[in-house]
């Protein structure tokens, strides 16, 4: 697996780099932070330094990481994906026995400079650890059973760490993505179909053993559900966030409060207003226009990913930034159905938005990635 | 491990297909996410808008100021002052504890106060102002107004609070207020926002209960934007409350404190009542108790003497207490039988002393009898052997109807408390309430204003005006409401001749003004306010056949709860009635010796407003009443304290 595999035809070196980076790519990137960090100084009450102003610090560093990344070639990357992958998984381990508890869960290590939240490295890890296995495996293997077993003993076993921290959230994400780049390597459609089938089927005896003696959760468990299905119903209770942020989006109306008007975030009334929640903010503040716009950023961003999965005809390339691309959507969908009563509450951030160093770290690590399979692709 | 081109292009190929096939999936859910943002931000917009609103707005009540009430003249009986208190919050303090430390040694505070401030400065969010002290003086406050610097988190605040300026002298009347209860709020089908404040105070007792609504005025509020803790962020809106009416009673505050001090500790009630109009000008029940104690906030202590007390300075006995009317009753015999044709002016009874019924005797108050009396000189002397005559002629149910054309036997419509209707018994009540046959020796007795005939003070007084003008005069008590006058319709004629009116005024005159009067020594030793009076002697008990004959216990040997009530009514001057006046002392005697006086006192106050002056009493007794007049504690004219004479 030496770059000489690549057989490479043409590829920029030096400064000419520079002229074959995505930049329209960074550009937007920069864009949906920067309304981000306007969120937040209007969040804030008009302080810069509460939030926005060490979102843009972070935003900064992890920018010149990005290029960093952006500028070495892909195929270093490639070769260090199975160090990413287990120096990761380590940390998992160490987080799991001496991890700092923040939000009731075991999730970072506190270096003392940065807190390490290694489940979000993960998310890109193990995305690079698929591609790199799937453009080792024989294109003919990919729907064999074992070959199967092994990328899904990949995804599940740091998972399982992640769920114990605990985090749903992002446990979900690493399936979903890990599932995504098998699919995209062409694992056969039925595992998809059975594993699918299987989960429906699941739900579907959840719900209809409920109230049986056969019920299959707990009756507290069924009663989250039910608050997330009907928020309204236990108002100051788990409800209370789900309904401030509906109320907060939908008093929105068109075109929003205006810049620093929004009530429900100023007040305090939404809850995780700077992090989880700070969509509602937008949407208070901006209205349904601010909320589509961003939402035709995120699209563009996804389009401009996939564009470049398509059309770069290195495997490892194109799987990753496939991955990248689907966890990138995991964020904002999960987030998005999150604070819009579609979804659950799980603890996750809205990309490039949310105020948070390693969500945005990783992301911007995962898009120095995608930048460098982009500059570095055959031509 | 090398690739065939074909492979790799077959792969690449495949790639494409289900990254477009993901892509559609995406695709789907963001137009989803969109379409969801649609329904909330552009379909459901107001309501969530509304909800919003809901959200941030809070609306705080103003409290109004509470109507006034003044007696006839404008002085204040209830008015409202300003309540300096101290509130501390915990974000402000800090170090709560070292904040009230250095507060105690400026204000008065007790340990038990520190605890509660410190229980109750725990238990609510930091913001909130906990009171820690109440009523402060202007001392007290000015002092922790002073040491701010050193008191962080505490503010002095000024709020208002009822006051009695004329304490005991209203109690009866006005009544008190106090903090809103549970009880109060029963029964209340859209109880005013107001009755929700903390320590909201309320009508409890006399006017100030039955005139709440036209006290209490409306509430102002303040529109506030409050954050998630409900802290207050910024005022939005303010809308000013109406304050309550003001009331204007009937009521001379300065008589009313003459008879109140005049009547002392006894147990006693005494009512003046303007008979041209109604206008109660007094209605004193004693002893009285200050009803600031209760607006404060009575003590346990201080509410086990009140009600310990045998002389019960609790009861309105005024309008609540019932007793049994005695010889004031027998101007409602007397007219009964005039009016009813049964005698005339000239019919004449002889008085042996006693009248034998069957195998029953009834005795007159004189033993030796009164020789033949007719209805002028029965009234004056009091002969009840004339009366146990007329009353059999024209029966009970006669009597009765005579009584409540007198006002008796009916509860006078007055905005005060546990007002009595008393009893005026005739063969259908006693059937009704005792299920027994009314018996002759019943109607006897009730002729003489004994036995089942009960009478409140403010009732004779009543009658002392219905009898003084023979008209159907109707109490009151609210002169003006709001400045605009309360319209007095005139009272109708009740129909009596003129003649008989005549000879009972004629009778009432000479009980005061012949010496053969039962109350001769409570004359009015000046001929323009000659006064017509009746006064009454009623028993609590039987009197023992052992007794009657020993006929020897005097009544100051028995137990003060057995011994007489003493009933005086009177009205003056006799030609052109101006006051009626009733006095009932309880347990009290002889009502010429013992009610007869405290009426005329009342009745001279009235009559000249002022301190009576002795030159109006008989000669032999003007040294005596001088000296009792100076003694009265009475108040200042501007009425704020009471005049110690003794300092």
């Amino acid at each position: 697996m030496s770059f000489l595999e690549y057989r490479v035809k043409f590829a920029p070196a030096g400064f000419a780099k520079v002229l074959y980076v995505n930049w329209g790519l960074y550009l937007l990137i920069t864009a949906v932070a920067a309304i981000g960090w306007l969120m937040l100084y209007s969040i804030a009450g008009g302080d810069m330094s509460q939030w926005a102003g060490p979102q843009m610090k972070r935003y900064g560093v992890g920018m010149i990481l990005s290029l960093v990344l952006c500028f070495t070639p892909i195929w270093f990357w490639r070769s260090m994906s199975g160090a990413a992958y287990v120096s990761t998984f380590i940390l998992l381990i160490i987080v799991h026995f001496f991890g700092a508890v923040g939000m009731g869960a075991q999730r970072w290590i506190d270096l003392g400079f940065i807190r390490l939240q290694p489940s979000e490295f993960m998310k890109v890890s193990l995305i690079m650890m698929l591609a790199t296995y799937y453009d080792w495996l024989d294109d003919r293997k990919v729907s064999r059973p074992l070959w199967v077993l092994i990328p899904v003993l990949l995804i599940i076993t740091p998972t399982i760490l992640v769920i114990l921290e605990p985090n749903l959230g992002t446990s979900l994400m690493l399936i979903v993505a890990g599932a995504a780049v098998m699919f995209a390597a062409g694992v056969s459609l039925w595992y998809f179909v059975v594993v699918i089938g299987l989960l429906g089927g699941g739900i579907a005896g959840i719900f209809l053993l409920r109230g049986t003696p056969w019920q299959l959760i707990h009756d507290y468990q069924y009663k989250r559900i039910d608050t997330f299905l009907d928020p309204s119903a236990d108002p100051l209770g788990a409800g209370y966030n789900i309904m401030q942020a509906k109320i907060a989006l939908g008093s929105g109306g068109w075109t929003g409060k205006g810049f620093m008007q929004g009530t429900q975030s100023r007040l305090n009334f939404l809850p995780e207003k700077h992090t989880d929640f700070i969509f509602t903010t937008l949407g208070e503040e901006f209205g349904f226009v601010g909320a589509i716009s961003l939402l035709a950023l995120y699209a563009t961003i996804l389009i401009f990913l996939f564009w470049a999965a398509v059309h770069n005809k290195d495997r490892f390339s194109s799987l990753m930034i496939i991955g990248i691309a689907v966890n990138f959507f995991l964020y904002l969908a999960v987030n998005l159905g999150m604070v819009m009563g579609m979804a659950p509450v799980v603890g996750v951030p809205l990309p490039f938005l949310s105020y948070g160093g390693s969500a945005t770290l990783v992301l911007l690590l995962a898009f120095g990635l995608v930048q460098s399979a982009i500059v570095h692709r055959l031509r | 491990m090398k690739r065939t081109s074909r492979d790799s292009e077959d792969s690449a190929r495949r790639i494409t297909r289900r990254a477009l096939f993901m892509g559609g999936c995406m695709a789907a859910t963001m137009a989803g996410l969109g379409a969801r943002m649609r329904y909330l931000g552009v379909e459901e917009a107001d309501q969530f808008r509304l909800l919003a609103e809901e959200n941030r707005i809070n609306i705080q009540l103003i409290p109004p100021a509470r109507g006034l009430i003044l007696d006839r003249n404008g002085k204040i009986i209830a008015g409202n002052e300003q309540n300096y208190r101290v509130v501390i919050t915990r974000e402000g303090a800090g170090d709560v504890q070292l904040v009230l430390n250095r507060l105690s040694h400026l204000i008065p505070m007790t340990e038990t106060d520190m605890t509660r401030v410190l229980k109750d400065v725990d238990r609510n969010s930091s913001f909130v102002p906990i009171p820690v002290a109440d009523r402060l003086s202007w001392d007290d406050f000015s002092k922790v107004a002073l040491n701010a610097p050193a008191l962080p988190g505490v503010t002095p605040d000024v709020g208002l609070s009822r006051v009695y300026p004329r304490d005991t002298d209203f109690a009866h009347v006005v009544g008190y207020v106090g903090p809103v209860s549970e009880n109060d709020l029963e029964g209340l089908e859209n109880p005013d926002p107001l009755l929700h404040i903390p320590k909201f105070q309320i009508g409890k007792i006399g006017v100030e209960k039955w005139m709440e609504d036209t006290l209490r005025g409306s509430a102002g509020n303040k529109k506030i934007e409050v954050n998630h803790v409900g802290r207050v962020m910024r005022e939005l809106d303010k809308t000013d409350g109406v304050s309550g009416a003001n009331l204007r009673l009937t009521i001379d505050a300065d008589i009313q404190n003459f008879v109140q001090a005049r009547l002392g500790d006894q147990s006693a009630a005494c009512v003046v009542i303007d008979v041209t109009n109604g206008d109660l000008i007094a209605i004193a029940s004693a002893p009285s108790f200050n009803p600031n104690l209760f607006v404060r906030g009575i003590t346990r202590r201080d509410y086990d003497v009140l009600t310990g007390n045998d002389f019960r300075p609790l009861a309105n006995k005024a309008v609540q207490g019932g007793y049994p009317p005695g010889s004031t009753f027998k101007m409602v015999t007397g007219l009964a039988a005039l009016s009813d044709g049964k005698i005339s002016l000239d019919t004449v009874v002889n008085c042996p002393g006693y009248l034998q019924f069957g195998d029953r005797k009834f005795n007159c108050w004189k033993k030796g009898g009164h020789g033949k009396v007719d209805v002028r000189s029965a009234l004056t002397q009091s002969c009840d052997v004339f009366f146990y005559d007329v009353a059999q002629r024209v029966g009970i149910d006669k009597i009765a109807e005579m009584g409540r054309k007198m006002g008796l036997g009916q509860r006078h419509d007055l905005p005060m408390s546990a007002i009595s209707e008393g009893t005026l018994p005739d063969r259908a009540w006693k059937q009704e309430k005792l299920k027994q046959d009314w018996r002759i020796g019943d109607t006897i007795n009730a002729a003489i204003g004994q036995g089942y005939v009960v009478a409140t003070p403010l009732q004779l007084a009543v009658m002392a005006a219905r009898v003084a003008t023979g008209r159907s005069v109707v109490p009151r008590l609210i002169r003006e409401i709001d400045g605009k006058a309360v319209p007095v319709e005139e009272a109708a004629d009740l129909g009596f001749e003129t003649s008989h009116l005549t000879a009972v005024h004629d009778g009432m005159i000479g009980v005061v003004n012949s010496d053969r009067g039962t109350s001769f020594a409570a004359r009015i030793a000046n001929d323009a306010m000659l006064m017509a009076g009746k006064s009454g002697t009623s028993q609590v008990r039987n009197i023992s056949a052992a007794e009657r004959e020993t006929g020897v216990v005097g009544n100051n040997d028995l137990p003060w709860k057995q011994r007489d009530h003493a009933l005086f009514v009177c009205f003056a001057p006799a030609d052109a009635p101006r006051y009626a006046v009733a006095v009932v002392v309880e347990h009290g005697g002889g009502g010429s010796s013992v009610a007869a006086p405290i009426a005329r006192d009342a009745m001279l106050r009235a009559l000249t407003g002022s301190v009576p002056d002795p030159k109006d009493y008989p000669a032999n007794q003007r040294g005596r009443i001088d000296t009792m007049l100076k003694e009265l504690k009475l108040r200042s004219p501007d009425g704020s304290q009471p005049t110690d004479t003794r300092a």
